[in-house]
């Protein structure tokens, strides 16, 4: 009895479903297409990769609308529109400096929340940085990146590297070199604020910015 | 048209409930969920004491077993005197499948190879019982440099043997275990920057291995123990690159605007998937790890989705929704769909390919817990001191 019921069953879903695929045509899915923008890149000095074959980051156009990288067989992908790719400088350490976290303690820049856009209100603090560092030529700059609690880790870091890149790139636009801005992100690593509170979290999502100096009298 | 369609779809949906429910009558070791029957086999555990009956009962709760059913469809009983001695015996027949005993080793060790048997006998699946999770534990404290402290630990994969693999005082986490092997590779900001280290549990020796400006983290090994993925932000944005383990032959694979984060492989270590923030919101991607474009992968309307793992048999994509309250789903590796397991994040596939290890958000701290999804039991470890989150399983 049993077994009589499992093979009606199973007769009527494979005719069911032969039915259906005959009656509908699978249309593959509309996978979301990456436009292939042109990049424009300087070679950033130091900038070397770790042995001959593996590609240079930087270095080299994106030629072509299909976006294929000269001299190498990778297709990488661009995201829409213009893209600068400006890589960061190997020969700037900011282990090798003297950090002042003072000099620029109240030009925090702070972000929405999932977003790395640097918001128009905090022009000036850019302006600011990069004034002083157009006219101390000998100082260099570290942005860290950092986060609200409530991501996941993975995520938070890489979003915090971006926040600390998109204001190293308002740096750039302002006049100050790519070679001497890096940058490194903590995620939620290194809270401002503790707590779970709306205020905690905005507090949180920062764009710190480290001068860093030539070390003195160190060998 | 139109309507012809919907007909055949309505047709084999009734169909298949029909048939489901026919089967969920006749097979009473069978468990409804959604619709769809899973099945959870009912066993009673007897004659062992209370540490070794407490060991079979996780082992067998996490990969799908009843343990509180009125009518076990098994029987596994047993002594442990000098050893653990364990039979697996039909319930209703009384007939035994097997009689086995486990000298050498803990107590521990003993219980666990049962269990594995049992799973074996009746399930057809490798055991897990054995195997070791590393993850990422919070001591709860702040080093000098207003860091938040944590560590890389491994442990049993119920979370006893706990070890700390590191005592930096700094940020280190994100373990990934190179398969098949006494090694993992990590992220730590020890020398003050997010670098990835490899690192040998037997002599405890460390390699740095990725050393660049900007933030480097996320490793991935491959399958076959020979490449690695990662995310740098070297090049101006976090992006996935890929290199051997020693850090050789280093590839920029995307080169996105925004970020990237999570890399994962396929089983065949052809294909990576990944976390993009390209479309505007995370979503999953996949890219030939060979190189080439990356394509989203269609998670059937879900967002906000991060840190995927791919299970080892190939099939299914775990993931966290990060949204809300956490949740871990679970797709078909082509896509297509997505299903809602449990609350929680950071799912990592054990080598069975159903029992996925993860962490639950208790308040501000995270505990890892252990969720298999056939039968969606969950199964806290309670083991380790501190707060526990990044779990990694040994595969």
């Amino acid at each position: 009895m049993k077994s009589l019921l499992s093979r009606a069953a199973l007769f009527i879903v494979a005719v069911a479903l032969v039915a259906g695929a005959a009656g509908c045509s699978k249309k593959p899915k509309n996978l979301t297409p990456l436009p292939a923008g042109q990049t424009r890149s300087s070679a950033p000095t130091g900038d070397v990769p770790l042995n001959g074959s593996g590609t240079s980051p930087g270095a080299g156009r994106l030629g072509g609308p299909d976006g294929s990288v000269g001299g190498t067989d990778l297709n990488a992908n661009t995201g829409a529109g213009l893209v600068e790719f400006v890589g960061l400088n190997e020969g700037l350490d900011s282990r090798n400096k003297l950090e002042n976290r003072e000099m620029f303690a109240l030009d925090t820049v702070y972000f929405d929340f999932d977003k790395s856009n640097v918001k128009s209100q905090y022009a000036a603090n850019i302006t600011k940085v990069a004034d002083y560092l157009k006219s101390h030529p000998t100082d260099a700059l570290l942005v860290e990146g950092h986060c609200d609690e409530r991501g996941t880790p993975d995520y938070n870091l890489a979003l915090g590297e971006r926040r600390a890149l998109a204001i190293r790139e308002k740096l750039m636009a302002a006049g100050v070199s790519g070679d001497r801005v890096t940058t490194i992100s903590y995620g939620k690593e290194k809270p401002a604020e503790f707590g779970t509170t709306e205020e905690a979290y905005a507090q949180n999502r920062r764009g710190v910015f480290v001068l860093l100096l030539p070390p003195s009298g160190l060998q | 048209m139109k309507s012809g369609f919907l007909t055949c779809i309505l047709a084999a949906v009734s169909a298949l409930r029909f048939a489901t429910s026919v089967a969920a009558q006749s097979d009473n070791s069978g468990v409804e969920i959604r619709g769809q029957t899973v099945r959870v086999i009912p066993i009673a555990i007897s004659g062992f004491p209370d540490e070794v009956r407490k060991i079979l009962e996780f082992d067998l709760y996490v990969v799908g077993f009843d343990l509180a059913s009125a009518k076990p469809q098994y029987q596994l009983s047993g002594t442990a005197q000098d050893e653990i001695r364990g039979t697996l015996a039909d319930a209703t027949s009384q007939q035994a499948i097997f009689s086995r005993a486990y000298p050498g080793g803990s107590t521990r060790a003993q219980a666990h190879a049962l269990a594995n048997d049992v799973v074996k006998s009746l399930l057809q699946l490798p055991g897990i019982a054995q195997t070791k999770i590393a993850f990422r534990n919070l001591p709860g404290q702040r080093n000098a440099k207003g860091e938040t402290v944590s560590e890389v630990w491994a442990s049993d994969y119920d979370g006893a043997n706990g070890v700390a693999l590191t005592a930096d005082n700094s940020i280190s986490f994100g373990p990934n275990w190179v398969p098949g092997q006494l090694r993992l590779f990590y992220t730590s900001f020890r020398a003050a920057r997010p670098e990835i280290y490899l690192q040998d549990l037997r002599s405890g020796d460390r390699t740095r291995v990725i050393s660049f400006p900007g933030t480097s983290s996320s490793p991935a090994v491959s399958p076959d123990g020979r490449r690695m993925a990662m995310v740098l932000s070297r090049s101006g944005s976090p992006d996935i690159w890929i290199a051997n383990v020693d850090g050789t032959d280093l590839r920029q694979l995307t080169k996105t605007k925004e970020l990237e984060a999570s890399p994962c492989w396929s089983p065949d270590g052809r294909t990576l998937c990944f976390t993009s923030a390209e479309s505007g919101r995370p979503s999953l991607y996949t890219l030939p790890a060979s190189g080439g474009t990356m394509k989203r992968l269609n998670t059937g309307g879900v967002t906000q989705c991060t840190e995927p793992d791919w299970s080892p048999d190939g099939k299914q994509i775990a993931f966290t929704r990060a949204a809300g309250e956490f949740t871990i789903y679970v797709m078909p590796a082509t896509g297509g769909s997505a299903e809602a397991i449990a609350p929680g994040e950071d799912p990592s596939w054990s080598p069975n390919s159903r029992t996925l290890v993860f962490t639950r958000r208790v308040g501000v701290e995270r505990r890892l817990s252990l969720l298999d999804v056939p039968s969606r039991h969950v199964k806290d470890l309670s083991r380790i001191s501190g707060s526990c989150s990044q779990p990694s399983w040994a595969r």
